[in-house]
């Protein structure tokens, strides 16, 4: 695929959009402008670099394809959204060239438009109901609201930020925050702002969660997660790192000793699954946790300077099929490997990853494997990780996920040479808060129990929301609970006392 | 920010540190260890085992050998000097009960970790038999303190400079003949002399525990590098240890883990000293 440069794509929409000049645009009219492509750096170039791999729409790119918009009566879109942004007003905001109105539409429903134009799963959510991509019979031309949204808190963010969030007088009440992720930081955001004193515990030294640890710097910029902190500073919250709810303190100390009148729990899927196959503990074998940890969090890419070390690979195996695994692998090509392999037991039509992280992963030529799996991983006499023993794969009939049970195949064994295996395949929730605090009831897969409608857990004053509750999810969908928990906890502080 | 309240050097490449950590402090039990981290932009995390902890001043002691770059770091501080970060009390605390005779075995750096834990054991009201060890007299640390918990002290150095002249497996064996044989063994130190103590008692059928130290990053169960095989299952160090039974821990395959990254730590080492010299001459020459 040939790589148009982000000068040639801005001048192509330029010309469009003079030629649409005056123009009375029929719905036939909109959906005859092209799909604006997304500006990127060359697969070449971001092989070698940790920079952000997607550069943004030019204004007359965002406004071509925000002509694209039918602005459709019912809104479909909106029904996608998990925080039901007014996505056809602020879409339109744009098209008229109307930006800073946009960003403030966006910002009445989202806390994180930075974070979430940047890795939502958009194609599944606001863009799968999409008019257009409906009658152009392809999601992939659907308007790229993601695209658009991030666009408009760009702009935001180079225009000095988000104006700072008014925060009511004090009111004396307190609410105590675990976890520094997107939903701990949409109820810090949203309990702050009603005058309550917030604090947020992080048991990493950074506060951001999975959006620094986990997510990489190519994918999202570790800048925006540092504003968004820096957001909620300016609020006032108190941000305590290095600091473990459940061993530093006690979960139910908070609210007895400490005087917290509410807690919110946020700490996310934290534990790393394995396949629980032989020779999984060999020298060579990573969680995608550990391995994207110590490349983003632990800065271990930057090797002058980090202490903290990083593997040394030649032949690399993913194994997984969404967006860790995708980030994994084209951390795996940035770190040096020669050669990186992505395998997975399904196909790619019942891959989780979005759709732009797997073509962003094949232009920078990770090597995909689809319907295989490793049933060993095979080591020397060192303990190293020499390859993996994989059989074949066939689609049967779909499972309770609704997608189609993968079938082994019969003496379809082979060996795969590989030096490094990093597990991708996804997360359990993190068995300390739940260890440590009686009383907090929990499903079988040790996900917290709440009230669907309030976020609270079984414990008074105690409220959860993100991957604690749902297992791993996405970003809005975290964002999307904290936003209910915050009205609940809110609530609860509202009355009096 | 953790102040240094107090140095002391315990041996060529041992050192003790106080410092303040007041929630730690009271918080922490025998067996739980923290993660330190000297530099929170550029440093690495590792884990130190929590030798003692003083409620009332709000400190925690830590011991440790310098092996790695941070380690090191640590060692060149001084009274009064800062530790950017501190994560704890990690891990789960050691099953404390009255077992009846202890015997508590510590190798080298170990012995720190393993005074907490005889500490907890004595006050349940245990007899406690403790075996030292280490390469040589200079090397034996926390002598005094132990002796003063001890019901019986052995002491035991590789070259016979001090106590008897042999390695710890025998003693404990010889402990576990008696008649009637020990109740529990509790044993910390380097992941070999671990395995061959937890040969040791087998036979005799004692019950033994010992406490893994291996690589970790988050210290939380979040990232699964410091996983280990214990009768058969993968088991996580941070969370679900740092003690295991012994009898079932696979030493071969985690002592294979802890060298994954030996070849960076020799260059980033190399480097740091290189580094301190320097730092070292240009403190001389002002």
């Amino acid at each position: 695929m040939s790589h148009a440069t982000p000068e040639s794509l801005r001048q192509d929409a330029e010309k469009a959009l003079e030629a649409l000049q005056g123009k009375r645009l029929s719905p036939r009219d909109r959906m005859a402008i092209p799909p604006q492509e997304m500006p990127t750096q060359s697969a070449e170039d971001r092989r070698g670099n940790m920079r952000e791999v997607a550069l943004g729409y030019s204004q007359a790119q965002a406004r071509l394809e925000a002509l694209r918009c039918l602005q459709c009566k019912n809104a479909p879109c909106v029904n996608g959204c998990p925080v039901r942004i007014d996505i056809p007003a602020f879409v339109k905001a744009i098209a008229d060239g109307q930006d800073a109105e946009a960003i403030a539409l966006i910002r009445r429903n989202s806390l994180l438009p930075a974070v979430c134009g940047r890795v939502c799963p958009q194609e599944v959510q606001c863009q799968a109901p999409c008019t257009v991509g409906k009658a152009l019979k392809s999601v992939d031309k659907a308007v790229s609201i993601g695209r658009l949204e991030r666009y408009a808190s760009d702009l935001e963010r180079a225009s000095g930020g988000c104006p700072k969030p008014a925060v009511k007088p004090e009111t004396g009440k307190r609410v105590a925050v675990i976890g520094s992720g997107p939903a701990s930081i949409t109820v810090a955001a949203d309990v702050r702002r009603e005058g309550h004193a917030v604090t947020l515990y992080e048991a990493f030294h950074k506060p951001g969660g999975v959006l620094l640890y986990g997510i990489p710097e190519f994918r999202l910029p570790k800048k925006i997660v540092e504003q968004e902190i820096d957001a909620l500073k300016a609020m006032g919250v108190v941000i305590e790192t290095n600091f473990l709810i459940g061993r530093t303190r006690k979960l139910q100390d908070l609210i007895a000793k400490d005087g917290f009148d509410a807690v919110f729990v946020g700490t996310g899927a934290g534990l790393p699954k394995f396949m629980n196959i032989e020779g999984e503990n060999l020298v060579g074998v990573f969680s995608a946790n550990e391995y994207l940890t110590r490349a983003n969090l632990m800065r271990a890419y930057d090797t002058g300077h980090a202490d903290t070390p990083l593997f040394k690979s030649r032949k690399v195996a993913v194994l997984g099929g969404g967006n860790v695994a995708m980030d994994s692998a084209r951390m795996a090509v940035r770190l040096g490997a020669q050669e990186v392999h992505l395998v997975y037991r399904r196909t790619e039509a019942e891959m989780p990853a979005r759709v732009e992280e797997v073509s962003h992963a094949k232009e920078e030529g990770v090597l995909f494997h689809m319907l295989q799996n490793p049933r060993r991983i095979l080591g020397n006499e060192f303990g190293l990780v020499t390859g993996m023993e994989c059989v074949r794969y066939t689609l049967g009939e779909p499972d309770e996920s609704g997608r189609r049970r993968p079938v082994e195949v019969p003496d379809s064994a082979f060996l795969m040479e590989v030096d490094t295996v990093i597990v991708a395949i996804g997360n359990e929730s993190n068995p300390l808060i739940r260890q440590t605090t009686p009383g907090l009831a929990v499903n079988r897969r040790g996900n917290l129990i709440v009230e669907e409608a309030t976020g609270q857990t079984s414990l008074d004053r105690v409220y959860a929301g993100g991957d604690i509750v749902l297992g791993a999810a996405t970003v809005i969908l975290a964002m999307g609970e904290g936003r209910k928990a915050a009205a609940s906890i809110n609530a609860l502080l509202a009355q009096p006392s | 920010m953790h102040r240094i309240l107090h140095k002391e050097q315990l041996s060529d490449d041992v050192f003790l540190l106080r410092v303040e950590a007041p929630l730690i402090a009271q918080e922490r039990q025998a067996g739980q260890f923290v993660i330190v981290q000297a530099d929170n932009n550029f440093g690495e995390r590792i884990p130190l085992t929590i030798a003692d902890a003083d409620p009332a001043e709000g400190s925690i002691t830590l011991v440790f050998q310098t092996v790695g770059k941070t380690t090191h770091v640590l060692g060149a501080k001084a009274v009064g000097d800062s530790i950017e970060s501190i994560l704890g009390p990690l891990g789960r605390p050691t099953h404390i009960g009255q077992f009846g005779t202890v015997v508590a075995v510590g190798g080298g750096i170990g012995v720190a970790p393993l005074y907490p834990i005889v500490q907890a054991m004595k006050k349940a009201g245990n007899r406690l038999i403790v075996i030292l060890g280490a390469r040589n007299k200079s090397l034996i640390i926390l002598e005094d303190k132990m002796r003063a918990l001890a019901d019986e002290l052995i002491i035991t150095t590789d070259d016979g400079s001090y106590g008897r002249k042999a390695l710890v497996t025998e003693p404990l064996k010889e402990v576990c003949q008696r008649d009637p044989k020990p109740d529990q063994c509790v044993v910390i130190g380097p992941p070999i002399m671990m395995k061959f103590c937890a040969e040791a008692t087998r036979p005799f059928m004692v019950p033994t525990l010992v406490s893994l130290n291996t690589i970790m990053v988050d210290g939380t169960g979040m990232c699964g590098g410091c996983r280990v095989t214990v009768g058969g299952e993968t088991k996580f160090v941070c969370v679900d240890g740092p003690e295991f039974d012994g009898h079932k821990v696979d030493f071969d395959n985690m002592m294979r883990r802890l060298r994954a990254y030996k070849n960076h730590e020799e260059a980033a080492h190399h480097q740091c000293h290189l580094d301190l010299e320097a730092a070292k001459l240009r403190k001389a020459g002002q």
